[in-house]
């Protein structure tokens, strides 16, 4: 029973919860315990307060009750347990970016993510892994130790946000958030079997969540169904006074959007992209996202080519942007006000050198390498001006192709989960996310879903690209394949 | 040979805002260290800047005043340097596109005396544009403390063109701008509060000539007179340097005001590379025209435009608007106590100097005054229909200043009033007249000057309240008869 519940989708929580067959005290306990069973070999979290979460989720109870009493609705994740990725801070709670950097760092605030939760009624349980600074596919990056694929502990849960992933993916959280730069929830997502949304840059409030690539770094869900990430969308979207760059659009109602287009029996235009099927595809995931495109013919959908020219100019591009603007975003990790020290230090710049040669891993230092050439007086056109017009053009490409299409499908990942250890060469890592860099060039939102699994039992993930602001339709096709398969209730044995 | 000095000036001003250029924290002067610090001054993993609308429309109004032409658009860019003074370790400013561009300070030369007015000139200005402000190194024994309270205030750059030519003039210009922001609320300028940082950039060349020499940049000047001493010496310093043969080497100086000298910071090859790029976490805003209008009804008139309309208009003179005008508080004390009498230079001449004398000597501000327009132009009424005597008027002002009634209760209360019985100073008089036969007799014998000697008496025995122009007259017909 404890086990199925950690299993579960939140709706099917909610109507536990509601019958009054379940608390939210029961449900955290169950997760606590299904937590304490195998993160010792998933490696998921980085920490997490299990005193504190139980009384979240006693508090929850308390809410529930109240509101029952007053025969008002219960708060749509009333006692929902959701993980946090360590870059979005919770007041209380550690915040390392899982990074040597901040390790002991406690932050004083919350993230406008963490205060919607909060309002919604969710239990903001423990902090995922991830690789630091979110910079990496692996979560191999990660200071504190490598997080593992539930569904083979040899192999990779992907990343950045692969606590996130394999969290959900092993039944220790009900669903969590993750931040996504140039793939960091789809890929992860693909990679463990969860469901992973990108929201539309400037969908979600950014103020809490430490920033890698300000212009890039976007908050999403990880799921057990299309369903929840609607709900938990539903929850965090909308506008933000302390978040200059989130969009004052109006949030609908994504879960009863979703349900009504499907009630719809509208004929979705898919559009297909040769860019995303060339060379690099591993044949297996290739067959998988085939396989599932027939799936949409199957259910009406029309299937179009369309033409994204510009991508094979994607990974240098964002390699360009993400580590111009991450130099310096984390030039205020410097150990003066907070953070690690190096304890070796003779006066203040002797205090940077040291702190940060000390407090950062090699694949943060590169890009901060990199980024700060980028941007180097007599670069800075050659590269960094050049970089945006470039982008200016990939997401050109999206929008007409979106003038014949509602949505684009290609695969999440080129390869399912690998090896631990096995892309040593930065290069082979940044090509992982080639499929996936492009959606946050353009700021467009993106979702993966489980669609399959490699003869070896390793999942496979069906990226479903969408319109700037049209979340409910990109849920919507999502959620019409996710109907015709049950790839996503299939459980790692652990 | 003759040398011209050439020199632009770098003026930081920081804004009179509620709260700090990014941030929803209190923006001030003298608070307990780092209690004006929030996660987002303090630059806390995660926090995000949201620009500040009021610095803005400070700017654009500072713009507005010094005829600048507005950005449609505000952009910000960050400037990246590493310093413990500075949380983010880059600073949100505005590098190639800057809120407000071109436009001129109005100054005033020192003229030939005192009290007449000095040569009038424009200064040129290259650009200002809006920054946050850093935090404050306090170095102890061994130790340096942070304190963030200044960091993240917002502040105007305001950059001159290469236009100015002396000491004198850089110290009229800060004088002008200084003004000019006080007049629009802009800023308080106080430099020891460090509301207003001055770097100068200087060069010479010979007289005469077109093209600039190499620059040196001078930094740390002060307070106003340190702007124009640390000029004036850099200037002979670098004639000196010149006349003996040797080349200006370009750098950064740093002047120390109590000493008088410079010694060398850095040099051109120490220039950072700030690595500027758009902030991605900012959203470019649009200033449009509606928005400019809403600022421009807002905007007061400038100080030298009053001066000359209060000169025009009101005949006071350029001795007197020179000691009014700099403050705005004071020139509009004095505009209403004008509307409220007959006689706007006596109102002036009782303004600029009793009220100042006995504000200076209470220590007290204007706003700290008791005697209010309506009581200075009671009192230019009462002296000009001769209910009272202008010695009697400096005590009715002094007893104003104290007491804060109006003049003409003081007058009742005192017994100060004019109106001494014509038959008792009639009396008086002929008393003064019997008593000094020896007088009269010189007065009768043409010497004009002996009449002085009845004055006195008389003017003892009316207490001061007679008014000397009667007693001129009845004293004479007395002595004629």
């Amino acid at each position: 029973m404890s086990e199925e519940l950690c299993f579960s989708t939140i709706s099917e929580l909610s109507r536990l919860m509601d019958s009054g067959a379940l608390s939210a005290a029961e449900l955290m306990g169950a997760v606590v315990s299904r937590t304490k069973q195998v993160d010792g070999r998933v490696r998921a979290f980085n920490s997490f307060d299990e005193a504190d979460a139980l009384a979240q989720a006693r508090a929850s109870d308390g809410r529930r009750a109240r509101a029952k009493a007053g025969g008002a609705r219960p708060r749509p994740l009333e006692g929902i347990p959701i993980g946090f990725k360590d870059v979005i801070s919770v007041a209380g709670q550690p915040l390392t970016a899982s990074s040597r950097m901040l390790a002991g760092f406690v932050s004083p605030y919350d993230a406008t993510v963490t205060l919607r939760l909060k309002e919604a009624g969710a239990i903001c349980w423990g902090r995922l892994n991830l690789d630091e600074f979110a910079m990496g596919s692996s979560t191999e990056n990660s200071a504190f130790g490598v997080t593992s694929n539930p569904w083979d502990l040899e192999r990779v849960p992907g990343g950045s946000s692969g606590g996130s992933a394999a969290a959900v993916a092993a039944g220790e959280a009900i669903a969590a958030l993750g931040s996504d730069t140039g793939g960091s929830i789809r890929q992860p997502a693909a990679l463990c079997n969860v469901v992973g949304l990108k929201p539309t840059y400037g969908r979600v409030s950014r103020y809490g969540l430490i920033a890698f690539a300000s212009s890039l770094d976007q908050i999403g869900v990880f799921a057990r169904s299309v369903g929840d990430a609607a709900l938990v969308l539903g929850s965090i979207a909308g506008r933000d006074r302390r978040d200059s760059t989130s969009v004052d659009a109006e949030v609908p109602d994504y879960a009863g959007g979703v349900a009504a287009l499907a009630g719809s029996g509208r004929r979705w235009r898919l559009g297909i992209a040769k860019e995303y099927f060339g060379e690099g595809l591993d044949p297996e995931v290739g067959a998988a996202v085939q396989a599932a495109i027939d799936q949409y013919r199957a259910l009406g959908c029309e299937i179009r080519e369309v033409s994204l020219p510009h991508t094979r100019y994607a990974i240098a591009t964002y390699y360009i942007v993400a580590t111009a603007e991450c130099s310096s975003n984390l030039a205020r990790y410097d150990g003066v006000r907070y953070g690690s020290r190096s304890g070796r230090t003779t006066d203040a710049v002797d205090i940077f050198f040291k702190s940060r040669a000390e407090g950062f891993g090699q694949e943060v230092k590169r890009r901060i390498i990199l980024g700060t050439y980028v941007l180097s007086s007599g670069y800075y056109d050659a590269y960094y001006l050049r970089a945006q017009k470039v982008r200016t053009l990939i997401r050109r490409d999206f929008l007409e192709a979106f003038a014949q299409v509602d949505a684009i499908l290609t695969p999440t990942s080129p390869t399912p989960a690998f090896r631990k250890g096995e892309k040593a060469d930065p290069l082979a890592m940044y090509l992982n996310d080639i499929y996936t860099i492009g959606v946050n060039l353009a700021g467009l939102p993106g979702i993966s879903i489980p669609c399959g699994f490699t003869r070896g039992g390793l999942p496979i993930g069906l990226q479903v690209i969408g319109q700037p602001f049209k979340e409910t339709e990109l849920l919507a096709v999502a959620g019409a394949y996710e109907g015709r398969c049950d790839w996503g209730r299939r459980r790692p044995k652990l | 040979m003759t040398y011209e000095a050439v020199i632009g000036l770098e003026v930081h001003v920081q804004l009179k805002t509620r709260s700090k250029m990014f941030s929803r924290v209190g923006a001030g002067y003298g608070h307990p260290e780092n209690t004006l610090t929030d996660p987002v001054v303090l630059a806390l993993p995660g926090t995000l800047p949201v620009m500040n609308k009021e610095a803005l429309d400070k700017t654009i109004m500072a713009g507005l005043l010094l005829g600048c032409e507005i950005a449609p658009e505000c952009k910000w860019d960050r400037k990246n340097y590493f310093y413990p003074d500075l949380p983010k370790n880059y600073q949100i400013s505005q590098y190639d596109q800057p809120l407000c561009r071109g436009g001129f300070v109005e100054i005033e030369l020192p003229g030939p005396a005192r009290n007449v007015m000095g040569e009038h000139k424009r200064i040129a200005l290259t650009r200002i544009h809006l920054e946050e402000d850093v935090g404050k190194l306090n170095h102890g024994e061994g130790v340096s403390l942070v304190d963030f309270n200044r960091a993240g205030t917002p502040l105007m750059e305001i950059v001159s063109e290469p236009a100015i030519h002396s000491a004198d003039e850089a110290f009229a210009y800060l004088t002008a701008l200084k003004t000019v922001m006080i007049y629009g609320a802009i800023s308080d300028c106080d430099m020891e509060k460090g509301q207003l940082r001055c770097d100068a950039n200087i060069s010479i060349r010979p007289a005469g000539s077109a093209s600039l020499g190499t620059k040196v940049e001078l930094k740390n000047l002060n307070s106003f007179s340190f702007v124009r001493d640390g000029i004036a010496s850099e200037v002979r310093r670098q004639i000196a340097v010149v006349e003996a043969g040797g080349v200006v080497a370009q750098e950064t100086r740093d002047y120390d005001g109590q000493t008088g000298e410079s010694k060398s910071l850095r040099s051109k090859e120490m220039a950072h590379d700030y690595r500027y790029f758009p902030d991605p976490d900012l959203m470019p805003v649009r200033v449009g025209d509606e928005w400019k209008s809403a600022v421009r009804a807002l905007c007061p008139e400038l100080p030298f435009d009053k001066q000359r309309r209060l000169q025009k208009d009101y005949g006071v003179p350029y001795t007197i608007t020179s000691v009014l005008v700099p403050d705005r508080g004071l020139s509009d004390f004095f505009e209403e106590a004008a509307r409220l009498c007959d006689n706007p230079k006596a109102a002036a001449n009782w303004i600029a100097n009793d009220l100042l004398r006995e504000l200076g000597s209470a220590r007290l501000s204007l706003a700290q005054s008791k005697v209010r327009p309506s009581h200075v132009a009671g009192l230019v009424k009462l002296v000009e229909t001769g209910a009272i005597v202008s010695n009697a008027a400096k005590e009715v002002f002094i007893d104003m200043f104290q007491t804060g009634d109006p003049p003409d209760r003081v007058v009742a209360r005192k017994g100060l009033g004019a109106d001494v019985g014509a038959g008792e100073l009639e009396r008086w008089c002929s008393e003064a007249v019997a008593a000094n036969p020896k007088s009269a007799a010189d007065f009768r014998a043409g010497k004009e000057s002996a009449i002085n000697a009845f004055k006195g008496p008389v003017m003892r025995a009316a207490k001061g309240r007679a008014d000397p122009r009667r007693v001129d007259e009845i004293l004479r017909r007395l002595l004629a008869g």
